[in-house]
Formats: structure tokens, C-alpha cells, sequence
């Protein structure tokens, strides 16, 4: 497939299918999800493809397409994959192409539904391919529109209102893209100030930022930091992602805490630390500190739940946190860890709301107190709750074990007694997990639910889909840690010599 | 004395323009005056055209009392797409009202004393294509004029329009006294940074007149009663075309005639536009009138574009250019669906527009981005415009660019609301709003725009750094 556009084709095939669902009759629903199925289906098979195909003894960025866009800015469209962004890719579309099939029984204005969500996904896929930064920005908000419409016409109001939760969750990622966007433009400026020739592509940018000031170094990363810290649900910004992911309708959920708040980490290491290594330096212990705050913090909000939502929603926090202490500990072994954590805790998030959203669909209520012995009824739908709350407390075998052992392993090293918080943190998954799914799912079945059917149909999808992933995962971690790995040690070579000799906090 | 004509040719077309709508309206019998919205946007289009084909035809006439360089051609080239749009969109509304003659041509001349303001040399030019401009606004923000609201927007209007210009020429005779003379290149060149009480006084007095037309904080406050009694194809007119031109004579005042007393009213303009920028976005949040709504809106657009004055420098010059010409396409993307939607319904109210989205998609797809783009938001216009603007003042003015763009996700907040009501909202009733050819044909055009700008920038800013770079010839 020489000189085929296959990073384009997978960004585009979505907005394809959006822009054909919006000539069909709105009346014409079966046709309308098919054809939202084939669009997210063509991205997902394509990104496998480019997954297995990306040469990992070659390394660097591969599919590289570039176009010039902006003269005076320096700006090129500039589209490429490493072993960073890929599992991020692919990690979008499976979620995605699942996504859709979750939800399969929106029967009230699914074209409008269905084609939100189509822009949501490329909005989503665009910020993991773009290799430039600007190109990075243009969509990196174009996810905000069509989330806020899809939560505020097809969320649920329960804690909070879908209106308040929609809200919500725009205001907090604007602000913070608000500080992100002053903090890119100030380090645009200086970097064109240092080599006279603007550039905004990611590496341009990091060869630049070499000859910044190490205070201006420190406070162009605290911005950033905040901006994507914020997307990442890091504690204390983090009070949107429980309330977010109630109101929203469950596939604004599965790709909301599946992989947008993932861009938060993504771009945390591809663009803060790469391009400001003395700033993340500096602001390192911070990160650690603030990560494993959440973990605590949200763990035991998670116990204190007792709506299904709430509880990933908290939980979700709580593992963001294992990212950050993840990328503070600022070694090779440490960044592995986080990004394959994201990617398997994407997964397991993605699986989690899906179950939660046919729960709710058919059970009409997320309050565990209602809920009970489902497992009798549904056992399809408990294998599918099961299997995510085992890869949420990290059982090995499967996808997100490895990911957090690393990420112990490499944080132990640098910051000893936090880790050990950390690490308890898990024992404290395992108990809200484990009441989670035995007050839902085990327990005497109510007869109430006696007449429930059982998942079927194309309503397996998301099951098929994330639940082989968390096992394969599991079973095979070389497949994701090889390609991880691949894309972090040329990384972190570039810039181990500025985190050496950088002034720590 | 040598002149050459064909530098004005894109003037003396839209003044016979303007003048032959009128007489057509004399000929035509009343009855059969629907074709002059034809007639005028046609017309309109072949001065753009003419406009553009004198992009290489630089020079001045009558000793610089005339310009016409590239950035005065870009000006014009952004007033008549502005006024194209508008035409195009608001022939139904103008049938409605009547007195499509008079109406038409009165836009005409407006758009001729903004396209006289962005060539002015002098003073006495400046001034002159101001008051045509005002003048011709002033009859236009009355033309309903058996609705009480109207009437009082008009009298509002030339009441406040007449204090300012009052006030600016104060300035300019003030300016005149201390350097002996009215020429903007001769003014630049006589005025020193050695500053003169006198001349201090003068320029606050320039501030004073020019952030009226702009509506900066604190001359604002006629801006949403005008805005909100004016018919809505004028409101987005007066918007878009008024301000625009304002900002490229307040350039023009500023950057060339006064470069010696930057160091004391650049800090002066930055205060201003923070101010305007901060009043405008909270003073919207509470607005229940589509129209008072934009009206704030636009007042935190001028405080943006402002922005770019602060460093006086050529990249600034572009930051306003750029979000000068993206803004004609969000904001008349806007008020013409605002327009059409009271041609329909009656009602400016937010609240009305409940379940719009089902009604007529296109109407409010065309708001949701025409407001986007004005708040800012990627893959939109007005983000790559806003870009252009605070890269010239984070190395000075980093607090700007904070209040300027925290605002801006704060302006989402009030835009999000009208969108949450046309989308979430069932109708009150359900029957789908039709769009006629030429009203669908602008929406199209300002979200297509708003679009391929934000995305593919590209183009229009190299065609902007020529025309900013063109700004500084001598």
C-alpha cells in the first residue's frame, strides 16, 4: 500500500459516513446506524492494519504524509504514527466501531446521534495522528461541540442534570484549553525568537525549545500541565468526570473516559514533556503528587457510590492518577507503563459503560440497591461486567495487570513512599470493584427482572470486541508493550540529556 | 497634475451604483421593486470584482489625500463581500419592509464612505467617508420607521454618532494645531515622542470618537438598543461593515500618523480592549434577545480586534486584518439566520428558537458555527484569527492573552445556551422553516467560509501579509 493515504482514509472515513447520513431520511434509522457502523468499521480494520504493518525495528514515525498549510506560521499538515500514538489510534477506533453498536437502541433522532458521534470519533483520532501542533489543536477542541450537544439532548438526569453535566464538562476543558492555548502561543513565539524560522511541528518545536530558559521552560510546562492535566481528570481538576460521565449518554461515556480524557496523557508526553523536558523536570514531584492524590481521593469516592456511573466515573479518576505517577517517574520503563495503562484502561472504561448503558437500558436505574442477581437473568451481559471489573483491580491475564506493575515498578524507584500509596490504592479498587459486581450482578435475582433479555445481536459487539482485547492483551502484553516501547526509548533518548542536567523542583 | 482615474474606479462604480438603485426605484413602479436586491447584490458583485482586479494598481491621488494601497484594498474587498452577503440575505426582510430603492442605496453609500475611509490620506478624507458612512446608517437603522423601536434606535443613533464625531474632529483640529497640518504621512512625521499636552489630549479625544464607531467599552452603550431596534439585515451590516472600517481608519490614525506617541497609547489600547473584551462576554450572559445577545458579542469581538493594535507592528496589522475579514462571514452567517427566523416567526427571542435544529438543519447548524468561530473554538475561523492576534502581545502583554482567551471559552457559555435551546428543545411547532435560494445560498457561503478558513488558512494569509506588508510603504 505504497503512497496510499491510509492515515487520512482512517480520519476521514467517519466525517464520509457523517456527511452521508446527513442525506438520508431521518425516518430511515437501520440504515443510518449501518452506515455509521461501515464508517467506524473502515477506520478500525485500516488502524489494525497500520498497527500490525508499522515496522517497530525501523521505529520513529511511519504513514508520514505531509503537506505544507501555513506559511507564515510554520505550519504543515503533518500526519504520522509512532509506538505513542498508535496504540492510542487504534485504541480510539475500537472503542469507536464499539461505540456505535452500544448504541445500537438509540431509536429518538439517531441521524443526528449517529453523525455527532462519527465527528466525535475523527476529532478524537485527528489529535493522536497530527504530528504538528497546530494541527493538533484544530482538533483537539472539535470534540467539544458535538459532545455537548449529544449529552445535553440524549444524557440522563439523575445526581445531576444532563444540562448541568454537559456544561460541565465543556467549561472544564475549555479553561483548561484556555491556559493550554496561551501556553502554546508563548512557546511559538519564544521558539521562533530562538531560530528565527517558525516551525510547529512536534519535533521542530522540542529542537527549538532547547535554546528557551529554563524558566521559561518551567512556566510554559506549568501551563500545559494544567491545560492537559485538567483534560486527564488530574485531581483536583477532576470534578467533571464523575458528573460528565453520568449525564452523558453511554457512548459519549465510553469514548469520553475511553480515550479523550487519553489525550490529556498523550499529549502531556508528546507535547509537554517532549518538546519542555527541563519544565517536566522541574514540575515532576508535583505530578506525582497531585497522581497519586487522585488515586487515593477517587478510590474512596468510588467506595462511597452507589450509582454504577459514578463508580467508573471515580474509578476513572483514580487510574488517571496511576498515569500521571506514571509519566512523573521520567524514566523509559515508567512511560511505558503509562501509555499502555491508558490503552488498557481505555478498554476496560469503554466495556464498563457499555455494560452500565445496556444495564440502564434495561433495567431503567444504576442504583446498585435496585440492582441485583442480574446474573441469573443476563449472564452475557455479567460475563461483559466482570471482565471490566477484574481488568479494573488489575487481575493478571488480563490487559491492564502488566501496565500497572510497571508502572509500580517504575515509580518505586523514584518516589518510594508514594508508591506505596499507590499501590494501595489497588486494594481499595478491589473492594469497590468486587461490590460493584456483586450487588449488581450475584445475590437472589429479583423477579422484577425476570422478563429481561439478555444482550444479543449486534448488542454483543462491544463485548466481541473490547472483552477479546482485554484477554489478548492480557495473554500476548508484547503485542502492546513491544510497540509502546518502541515509540518511548527514541523519545526519551532525545531528552534524556536535558532531564539530567535540569534543576528538579 | 496628474491623475489617475482608474485608482478610483472601484468608488466612482459604486457611487453610479448607488445613485442609478435610486433612480431605478423612480422608473420602476412600486409593485415590482423585488429585482433591485438583484440589481444591487450584482452590481455589488462586479465592484468586488473591479476591486480585486486593482490589487497591483497601487498609488495615491491628490498628494496622499487619496490612498490606495493593498491594505486599503483589502478593507474594501472585506465591506463589499460584507455588503454582498448582506444583500443576498435580507431581500425577502427588505421586501417586507418596502422602499427597496431608497434602502439599497443607502447601503450603497454606506459602503462607498467605508471604502472612502479605508483609502483616506488626510483628515478632511477621513472625515468625509465617516459622515457618508454615518449618514446613511443613520437613515438605515430607522427605516421601520412605524415601529416605535426602530425610531428610537435611529434617534439613539445620530444623537451619540453626532457627540462623537463632534468629539473626534475636537481631536483632529487639536492634532492639526500642534503639527500644522492634516496629512496622516506629514502628522506621522511631525509628531515626536516628545509629547505635547496638547497633542495627548487630542489623541484621547481620537480614542474617544473612534472606540464609539467600534463600540469599545466604555463608548458602548448604544450599541445593543441600536442593534436590537435596527432592522436585522442594517444590525449585521452596521456590525460588520461600520466596524471594520472604523479599524482600518483607527490603524490608519494610529500606526501611521501617531508611531511617535506609541509608548503612550499602547498601554492606553490594551486596557481598552481588555475592558471591552471582559464587559462584553458578561454583560451577553444574561441577554434573552438574540439581538442583544450578538450586540454584546460583537462588543467583545472589537475588544479582540483591538488586540492587534496594541503592538502597532505589521504582524498586529494582519491579526486585524485577518479577524476583520473571517468576522464578516460568522457574524452575518448569524444575523442572517436571526433575520430570517423573525421574517418567519416574528420573535428575536432566544427562546423562541426552540427545536430550530429540526425545523430548518442548515439555520442551526449556520448559528451553532457562525458563533463558534466568534468564540474561538478550532477547526473554526475565528480560532486561527484570534492565533494571528495574541502571538503579537505574549511577549508584552501575557496578561491580555490570558483575559483574552479565558473569555473567550467564557463566551462559549452563553453561545452554548442558544444552541442548547435549538437543539435540545421540541418545537413549539413543528412545521419545517423553508429557505429561500438567496438566503440559503448565504448561509452556505459563511459556514463554507468559516469552515475552509479555519481549516486552510493558508491563502488569505498570505494575501494579508502582502496587504499588511504594504500598510508600511512608503
Amino acid at each position: 500500500m505504497e503512497g496510499f493515504p491510509v492515515l487520512l482514509t482512517i480520519l476521514l472515513a467517519p466525517v464520509v459516513a457523517a456527511v452521508i447520513m446527513a442525506f438520508i431520511p431521518r425516518e430511515e434509522h437501520m440504515l443510518i446506524k449501518c452506515i455509521a457502523a461501515t464508517g467506524t468499521f473502515i477506520s478500525m480494520a485500516l488502524s489494525l492494519y497500520v498497527y500490525f504493518a508499522y515496522d517497530q525495528s525501523l521505529g520513529g514515525l511511519q504513514f508520514v504524509q505531509q503537506v505544507p498549510w501555513i506559511k507564515d506560521l510554520g505550519v504543515t499538515f503533518f500526519l504520522g504514527v509512532d509506538g505513542i500514538s498508535l496504540p492510542m489510534l487504534l485504541l480510539t477506533n475500537l472503542i469507536g466501531f464499539s461505540a456505535v453498536f452500544a448504541s445500537w437502541n438509540v431509536n429518538h433522532r439517531p441521524r443526528d446521534f449517529f453523525i455527532l458521534l462519527c465527528l466525535l470519533i475523527t476529532g478524537v483520532m485527528g489529535t493522536f495522528v497530527a504530528q504538528d501542533l497546530f494541527i493538533f489543536l484544530l482538533f483537539y477542541e472539535v470534540v467539544v461541540i458535538p459532545i455537548y450537544i449529544l449529552v445535553i439532548i440524549w444524557g440522563s438526569t439523575k445526581r445531576v442534570t444532563k444540562e448541568y453535566a454537559g456544561m460541565k464538562l465543556t467549561i472544564y476543558l475549555l479553561i483548561g484549553s484556555a491556559f493550554l492555548l496561551v501556553g502554546v502561543i508563548a512557546l511559538f513565539m519564544k521558539t521562533v525568537a530562538v531560530t528565527g524560522a517558525p516551525d510547529m511541528s512536534f519535533t521542530g518545536l522540542a529542537q527549538a525549545a532547547q535554546g528557551l530558559s529554563d524558566f521559561d521552560q518551567k512556566w510554559l510546562f506549568a501551563l500545559m500541565l494544567f491545560g492537559f492535566g485538567s483534560l486527564l481528570s488530574m485531581w483536583p481538576f477532576h470534578s467533571w468526570s464523575p458528573d460528565g460521565y453520568a449525564g452523558a449518554p453511554t457512548a459519549v461515556s465510553m469514548i469520553h473516559a475511553g480515550v479523550l480524557k487519553k489525550i490529556g496523557g498523550y499529549g502531556l508526553i508528546r507535547i509537554a514533556l517532549y518538546v519542555l523536558p527541563v519544565g517536566a523536570k522541574f514540575w515532576a514531584p508535583v505530578i506525582a503528587v497531585l497522581g497519586v492524590c487522585g488515586v487515593a481521593y477517587a478510590a474512596m469516592a468510588a467506595l462511597a457510590q452507589k450509582d454504577l456511573k459514578y463508580i467508573v466515573g471515580y474509578s476513572s479518576v483514580s487510574h488517571m492518577g496511576y498515569v500521571l505517577l506514571a509519566v512523573a517517574s521520567l524514566n523509559v520503563i515508567g512511560l511505558n507503563g503509562a501509555v499502555a495503562n491508558m490503552f488498557a484502561h481505555g478498554i476496560m472504561a469503554a466495556l464498563f459503560f457499555s455494560t452500565i448503558g445496556f444495564i440502564y437500558e434495561k433495567t431503567h436505574t444504576r442504583w446498585i440497591p435496585d440492582l441485583g442477581g442480574l446474573a441469573r437473568q443476563t449472564p452475557r451481559l455479567a460475563v461483559a461486567f466482570m471482565l471490566a471489573a477484574m481488568a479494573s483491580l488489575g487481575l493478571p491475564g488480563l490487559v491492564s495487570f502488566i501496565p500497572e506493575f510497571t508502572i509500580f515498578v517504575a515509580s518505586f524507584k523514584v518516589y518510594g513512599g508514594l508508591a506505596v500509596v499507590a499501590i494501595a490504592g489497588i486494594i481499595i479498587t478491589a473492594l469497590y470493584a468486587l461490590r460493584a459486581g456483586a450487588n449488581t450482578l450475584f445475590g437472589p435475582p429479583r423477579p422484577e427482572y425476570d422478563s429481561l433479555k439478555d444482550i444479543r445481536g449486534p448488542e454483543l459487539v462491544p463485548l466481541a470486541v473490547l472483552g477479546t482485547v482485554l484477554v489478548v492483551g492480557g495473554l500476548l502484553p508484547f503485542l502492546l508493550f513491544d510497540m509502546v516501547n518502541s515509540g518511548i526509548v527514541p523519545l526519551m533518548a532525545e531528552i534524556s540529556g536535558a532531564l539530567q542536567l535540569g534543576g528538579s523542583f | 497634475m496628474n491623475v489617475d482615474l482608474s485608482l478610483l474606479a472601484p468608488e466612482i462604480a459604486m457611487a453610479i451604483l448607488g445613485l442609478g438603485v435610486l433612480v431605478l426605484g423612480l422608473i420602476v413602479p412600486k409593485g415590482s421593486r423585488h429585482g433591485l436586491g438583484w440589481v444591487t447584490a450584482l452590481g455589488l458583485l462586479g465592484v468586488l470584482g473591479l476591486t480585486i482586479a486593482g490589487w497591483n494598481n497601487q498609488g495615491s491621488l491628490y498628494e496622499g489625500i487619496f490612498i490606495v494601497d493593498r491594505y486599503a484594498i483589502f478593507f474594501k474587498v472585506t465591506f463589499l463581500t460584507a455588503a454582498f452577503l448582506v444583500t443576498l440575505g435580507c431581500m425577502r426582510y427588505v421586501d417586507e419592509m418596502g422602499d427597496q430603492s431608497e434602502y439599497y442605496s443607502m447601503m450603497l453609500f454606506a459602503t462607498l464612505g467605508m471604502m472612502v475611509l479605508a483609502s483616506a490620506g488626510d483628515f478632511m478624507t477621513l472625515y468625509l467617508g465617516l459622515e457618508l458612512m454615518t449618514i446613511a446608517f443613520v437613515v438605515l437603522v430607522c427605516f421601520r420607521r412605524t415601529e416605535t423601536r426602530s425610531v428610537e434606535a435611529g434617534i439613539k443613533y445620530i444623537l451619540l454618532a453626532g457627540m462623537s464625531s463632534a468629539v473626534l474632529l475636537y481631536g483632529l483640529s487639536l492634532v492639526y494645531g500642534v503639527t500644522g497640518s492634516v496629512a496622516i504621512s506629514e502628522v506621522g512625521r511631525a509628531v515626536t515622542t516628545e509629547p505635547v499636552p496638547a497633542l495627548i489630549l487630542g489623541v484621547a479625544m481620537l480614542v474617544a470618537g473612534l472606540g464609539f464607531k467600534i463600540s469599545a467599552v466604555p463608548f458602548h452603550m448604544w450599541t445593543p438598543d441600536v442593534y436590537e431596534g435596527a432592522p436585522t439585515p442594517v444590525t449585521s451590516f452596521l456590525a460588520v461593515g461600520s466596524k471594520a472600517a472604523s479599524f482600518a481608519i483607527l490603524l490608519r490614525v494610529f500606526v501611521a500618523a501617531l508611531p511617535g506617541l506609541w509608548a503612550h497609547w499602547t498601554m492606553l489600547v490594551a486596557i481598552l480592549s481588555a475592558v471591552t473584551i471582559i464587559v462584553g462576554n458578561l454583560v451577553a450572559i444574561p441577554q434573552t434577545n438574540i439581538k442583544r445577545l450578538l450586540a454584546y458579542s460583537s462588543i467583545a469581538q472589537a475588544g479582540y480586534i483591538l488586540v492587534g493594535l496594541v503592538t502597532a507592528s505589521e504582524a498586529g496589522i494582519k491579526g486585524v486584518m485577518f479577524y476583520a475579514f473571517l468576522y464578516v462571514f460568522a457574524t452575518i452567517g448569524a444575523f442572517t439566520v436571526a433575520a430570517y427566523f423573525y421574517n418567519v416567526t416574528g420573535s428575536d427571542e432566544i427562546k423562541d428558537y426552540a427545536g430550530l435544529s429540526q425545523r430548518s438543519p442548515l439555520m442551526a447548524a449556520v448559528m451553532v458555527i457562525s458563533m463558534l468561530s466568534m468564540a474561538g473554538i478550532p477547526p473554526l475561523a475565528g480560532f486561527v484569527g484570534k492565533f494571528y492576534l495574541f502571538k503579537t502581545i505574549v511577549d508584552n502583554y501575557l496578561w491580555l492573552a490570558f483575559i483574552g482567551l479565558i473569555m473567550s471559552m467564557v463566551s462559549v457559555y452563553y453561545y452554548l445556551r442558544v444552541a442548547l435551546v435549538m437543539y435540545r428543545d421540541e418545537p413549539v411547532d413543528h412545521t419545517p422553516i423553508s429557505l429561500s435560494g438567496p438566503v440559503a445560498l448565504t448561509l452556505i457561503i459563511t459556514m463554507v467560509a468559516t469552515l475552509v478558513l479555519g481549516i486552510y488558512p493558508g491563502p488569505l494569509s498570505e494575501v494579508v501579509n502582502t496587504a499588511a506588508h504594504s500598510f508600511f510603504l512608503p
